[in-house]
This record gives C-alpha cells, sequence and structure tokens, in this order.
C-alpha cells in the first residue's frame, strides 16, 4: 500500500474502521447480534422482530427489483402480448389488427408448418440420444484415464465454444459431397458419401452430424456427475459379484440419472430451438431449394415469417404453438422422470 | 466396455492386488488411447479451418491439411475486403457490456433470495427457474415490439440492455455460490455495522469472485456467439457483430459468392479465436460453472 495516494487512504481508513468496530461490538454485542439474524426470542420483543423482518423484506424487494421490473417487461409481459398478438393481424408498421383465430386456421393448413416441425422433432430425436450416449461413452472413458481425463476434457471441450455461425461456415465445407473432409474420411474406409448439403434426404443427418460435433457441455456434465458416484457403492456392488455392466447398470445409471435428466430436458428444448446453424448454411441471401426445404427448422421459419415478410401475428401464433409443445414434452418428461431418477437422499 | 470396468473400480485405491492393478493400468491404456483418437478426431476440423484459411484460394478444397504455400495475406485482405476490425470491437463491447450488466443485477438478485427472508421466497425463487425453461422464441416478436416502440431497433442497444435485468441462469448460478460462504464471516460483517447493501459490496462480492467470474465468462461466450439478436436488431453493416458479419460474409463471398472461401475460413478464424483463447485462460471456470448447473 503506497500512503499518501488517495487509494491507499481511502484502504488504510477503511481496514482502520472495520478495527475499531470489532474493538467497538464486544463479546456481548457480538453474541446479540448473532442472536437476532438467528431469531432468538429472548432478545427482541415480537413486535420489535417484525419490525426488522419488514425492514428486511423491503430491502428484498431492492435487490430484487432487476429481476421484477424484467420479469413483467421482458418475460411476462411479452409471453401474454405475443398470446395477444397471436390473434391479430400486424407488421411491426401499423397498429395490430383482430383477426381471431385466423392465425391459427391458416397455421393448421400450412403444408410448411408440419414441414418445419417434422423437420426440428427428426433433428431433436436423433440428436438429443446421440449426443448424450456419446457423451456418456467419452466421459466414462475420461474416468477410466485417471489423471489423464481432466486433460482431454478441455479437448474434447474445444469445439462447443466455436460460435454456431462459424459451425455452420466449417460445415459447409466439411461436409460437402465432393471435396468435404467426412466424406474423404468415409471414401478411406471403402464408403461413398452421400451429398450432405444438397441430397434432400442427407441434409438433416448432415445437421445431425454438425450437432454431435459441439458435444462438450454434456460431457463435462457427465464427467463431473460420475467423478461424485461414491466408490463405496462399486466395492458392495462387487462383494455381491455384480459385474461389470451389472455395475454400471445399477450402480453408476442411477447415480448419475439426475444429470443424465437435467441433460435430457435442457438439451431437448435447445433442440427444438435450433437456429443459427441450420439458418447460417441453408438460409440469407443464396439458399438452396434443397437446403430450404429440409433445412427448415420451427425457429428458423418462425424467424422468417416474423422479420423477413413481417407476419408477425402469424409467427406469434407459431411461437405460441413451439411454447405448448415445449411444455408439453417438458412435463412429459417430469413425469418420467419421476420413475426413473434416483435422488440421493432428498426423495 | 472396457472403460465401463475401469469406472468401476473407483474406490479401491488402497487394495494392493497385483493381477487386478495390471488389468486396471491396462484398462487405463486403452482408455488414453481411445481418447486420444476421439480428441484427433473433434480437433481435426478446427486444424483444418485453421490452415485453409492460409491456403491459396485455389487449395482450399483439396484434401491435403497443410497448405503449400502459406497465404498470410489472406488475413490481411479480409480486412481490407471486409469491415472485420469494427465488426471486432462491436462484438467485444456488446459482449462486455452485456456480461457486465447481467453479472451485477443477477448478484443483487441472488443476494436476496441467498441471504434475506421475505415472504415468498420460493415461490418466486421457483419462477425464476421456470423462467429459465421459457423458449426465447416465444418473448421474441413482444421484445422487439419494445425496442421498436423506444426507438432503438437498429441499435446494439437492444442486444445488451436486457441484461441489466438479470437472468434466470447466472441468479441460480450465483446463489448456489452464495449459499456456500461462510456465515460468520457475514456475521463479522453485521457486526461492524454494514447494512444489506454493505454486506452485499464488501462481503458477499470480494468472497464470491470465482462465481461472478464463471458468470463473466459465461455471458460473453453467449454473447460473442449469438446470432439471433443481431439478426434481429441490426441492419447496418458498421454495427454489425461477428456471427451477423460471418453470414454476411459467407452469403456475399461463399456459396452462391464469389467462391472466395479462402476469406471466408479467415474471417471464421478469427471470430472463434477469441473464443478458444478466452476458453483456455478460463477453462477451470467453465468447467465448474457448467458442473455446478448440470449437478443440480
Amino acid at each position: 500500500m503506497t500512503p499518501g495516494t488517495p487509494a491507499g487512504r481511502a484502504g488504510q481508513h477503511r481496514a482502520g474502521q472495520d478495527r475499531a468496530g470489532r474493538d467497538r461490538a464486544g463479546q456481548g454485542r457480538a453474541r446479540q447480534d448473532r442472536a437476532r439474524h438467528r431469531r432468538s426470542p429472548a432478545w427482541s420483543s415480537p413486535a420489535r422482530r417484525s419490525a426488522t423482518r419488514r425492514a428486511e423484506a423491503r430491502a428484498a424487494l431492492g435487490f430484487l427489483s432487476p429481476w421484477l421490473v424484467g420479469f413483467v417487461v421482458f418475460t411476462a409481459g411479452p409471453l401474454l402480448a405475443s398470446l395477444w398478438l397471436s390473434f391479430t393481424s400486424y407488421d411491426a408498421i401499423s397498429e395490430p389488427r383482430w383477426v381471431g383465430a385466423d392465425n391459427y386456421r391458416e397455421l393448421a393448413a400450412d403444408p410448411l408448418v408440419l414441414k418445419s416441425l417434422g423437420n426440428t422433432v427428426y433433428y431433436t430425436v436423433l440428436h438429443v440420444p446421440l449426443s448424450m450416449a456419446l457423451a456418456l461413452g467419452l466421459a466414462l472413458l475420461l474416468v477410466a484415464a485417471r489423471r489423464w481425463g481432466p486433460f482431454f476434457r478441455t479437448v474434447l471441450y474445444v469445439p462447443a465454444v466455436t460460435p454456431p455461425v462459424a459451425v455452420g461456415v466449417l460445415f459447409l465445407l466439411l461436409l460437402n459431397g465432393q471435396t468435404g473432409l467426412v466424406n474423404r474420411a468415409l471414401r478411406l474406409v471403402g464408403i461413398d458419401g452421400p451429398q450432405w448439403t444438397s441430397d434432400p434426404a442427407w441434409i438433416k443427418p448432415g445437421i445431425v452430424l454438425l450437432s454431435l460435433w459441439s458435444f462438450g457441455t454434456t460431457l463435462v456434465i457427465y464427467y463431473a456427475a460420475l467423478q461424485e458416484v461414491p466408490g463405496h457403492l462399486y466395492e458392495a456392488a462387487r462383494l455381491d459379484g455384480a459385474n461389470a455392466w451389472q455395475r454400471f447398470r445399477h450402480v453408476t445409471l442411477p447415480m448419475i440419472s439426475g444429470a443424465l435428466f437435467f441433460t435430457l430436458v435442457v438439451n431437448t428444448i435447445a433442440s427444438l430451438q435450433m437456429f443459427a446453424e441450420v439458418y447460417t448454411m441453408y438460409f440469407g441471401t443464396a439458399h438452396t431449394s434443397a437446403g430450404a426445404e429440409e433445412g427448415l427448422f420451427y425457429v428458423v421459419y418462425l424467424f422468417r415469417q416474423a422479420f423477413e415478410f413481417l407476419d408477425m401475428g402469424y409467427a406469434s401464433a407459431l411461437a405460441w404453438l413451439l411454447f405448448l409443445v415445449i411444455l408439453l414434452v417438458t412435463l412429459v418428461q417430469v413425469r418420467l422422470s419421476r420413475r426413473f431418477v434416483h435422488y440421493e437422499g432428498r426423495r | 466396455m472396457g472403460a465401463v470396468a475401469e469406472v468401476t473400480r473407483g474406490g479401491e485405491r488402497a487394495r494392493p492386488a497385483p493381477p487386478e492393478r495390471r488389468r486396471r493400468s491396462v484398462g487405463g491404456v486403452v482408455a488414453v488411447v481411445a481418447l486420444a483418437v476421439c480428441a484427433v478426431v473433434f480437433t481435426y476440423p478446427l486444424l483444418w479451418m485453421a490452415l485453409a484459411s492460409l491456403k491459396p484460394r485455389s487449395e482450399v478444397f483439396e484434401g491435403s491439411l497443410w497448405p503449400s504455400t502459406f497465404v498470410w495475406r489472406n488475413y490481411v485482405t479480409v480486412f481490407q475486403e471486409i469491415p472485420l476490425l469494427t465488426w471486432l470491437l462491436n462484438t467485444f463491447a456488446v459482449a462486455a457490456a452485456a456480461a457486465v450488466a447481467v453479472t451485477i443485477s443477477s448478484a443483487l438478485v441472488a443476494f436476496a433470495f441467498a441471504f434475506l427472508r421475505f415472504p415468498g421466497r420460493d415461490l418466486l425463487f421457483g419462477l425464476v427457474l421456470a423462467t429459465m425453461m421459457l423458449p426465447a422464441a416465444v418473448t421474441l416478436i413482444p421484445t422487439y415490439a419494445i425496442w421498436d416502440a423506444l426507438g432503438l431497433t437498429g441499435t446494439q442497444i437492444p442486444l445488451w440492455a436486457g441484461n441489466l435485468f438479470g437472468s434466470a441462469f447466472y441468479i441460480f448460478l450465483l446463489r448456489q455460490f452464495f449459499l456456500t460462504l461462510p456465515p460468520d464471516l457475514l456475521d463479522a460483517g453485521r457486526v461492524d455495522g454494514l447494512g444489506h447493501l454493505g454486506l452485499f459490496r464488501h462481503v458477499v462480492l470480494p468472497l464470491s469472485r470465482p462465481a461472478l467470474v464463471i458468470s463473466v465468462v459465461f455471458e460473453l461466450k453467449a454473447s460473442w456467439t449469438d446470432l439471433l439478436k443481431p439478426l434481429v436488431y441490426l441492419q447496418e453493416p458498421h454495427l454489425f457483430t461477428l456471427p451477423r458479419g460471418l453470414k454476411v460474409v459467407l452469403d456475399r463471398f461463399g456459396q452462391g459468392g464469389e467462391m472466395r472461401w479462402d476469406l471466408v475460413l479467415a474471417a471464421n478464424v478469427l471470430a472463434t479465436l477469441p473464443m478458444v483463447a478466452l476458453f483456455f485462460a478460463a477453462q477451470r471456470y467453465f468447467v465448474r460453472g457448467i458442473a455446478t448447473t448440470g449437478g443440480r
């Protein structure tokens, strides 16, 4: 500390105050103070206590205010507003005009809604289990590799920090039917790879492949969960004569089921909203007809309706349909989790 | 399968059993070799991207990893052809504002949930967690309408200002950390006559640096890599952030454009490199943050 500079003086000053404060507050005062916070009836009268409580609640309101304002203005408000907008015709320029259930009727008859929803569900159904299986397999390897585990965890996580747009650009080249690395690698093992980016049948599998590349977050979660499984459980299982598979099935899986469930829910919600990579690859100024059909994911369609065609009423109806789908899927998953998830010590 | 067998042998460090140990080390070696192969497969695309960005234009589509000559000029050209420096600075400014805003506001809210008693606390915290599950696409249009009504679309403000109101993920993360702080230190602060705000500033924040760094680092990454918001709010190229700009570069110079993939890849590398650097600089915070949220 340099005495003389304002910062140095301020620092000294505060340190001095702290010391003085501690001296002033003798043993008895400190005990009283702590007692007050533990709500000891010996010290304060009920009236006094409720006054402190009220003061604390008022302070809490202050601390919470950013979130409370944000919740009303940017979450609950927009959620309800989008419900209302879904019953209007709105182009962001003129006032919304009430059209009743027109948007929903249109939505039910729009083949692209079904197409984009189908594409998204197809992707989700493949991406979520495959990425979980890949992450679990590699997390088990990380544990087996012992002191090398953290090193490989770091290396395997790196793709996950790549910006989604960069991932899209990169995979346009990697998945290129003639020159891409993926097909070159397949050729090495004698497989003639498909036209990933132009054959309608292979566009979605290509996107699934892309999505598996950045599985790092799921990997880190599983690796952490596996390390928390107590060794004595394996010991006990072995004494009972359980083989490796049985120990995995009856010890490892139940003990990490919380992490599995968490990633299932979070990855499903994220997959149903897949946007940046597909938009980068197949939309914008230079999109192909195959990409525009097969790469049309639900949120891409929603985005285009809202911000390219300025049909924001219709897009709001799309948004609410998505909201209901995600809510339903999540509720089903939570319900199922009650049967499969094992919560150690907090049932 | 070997891996599974390995895992299951976690807790028997003490028992000296020679055949077991040999099998264990064999399993360990197999795991390391398998991981090394996977590590190569997963990092190869990034390596390829970095090297391809240094290739002569005609060579990008050739299979070789190594460029025949290193064309460092690609990186000069990309700065001349594209306002990349502006985009880098824009992205950095927006990401920094987003990260600082979300960390401070979420810490305030997390402080209330961790240390203050008030009616309906658990209910409200449940509501915070519930908003984490809310799809962003559902609130996108009305949120746009709000910024539009304020005359702020077409500026960078909507990209970060929403973060001033805290965010469920960070509130949860910081609260979990706050709850691990030793209560005695807070009591000592109270004894010293600190009010709630004083406790927050002089006791809780200084002790929570790791959690605050996690929050900053996560939001830097989230903001740096986001495409949707810049796509919705920004029309003018001089305001673009990198993902938004990169998409334009791809459309203009890549597919359907002039086929200058060397430039597209150079821009791609420049957008990715800061994130890789951030990750290596703050690795343990990334890992800890992810493990905290996944383990609940």
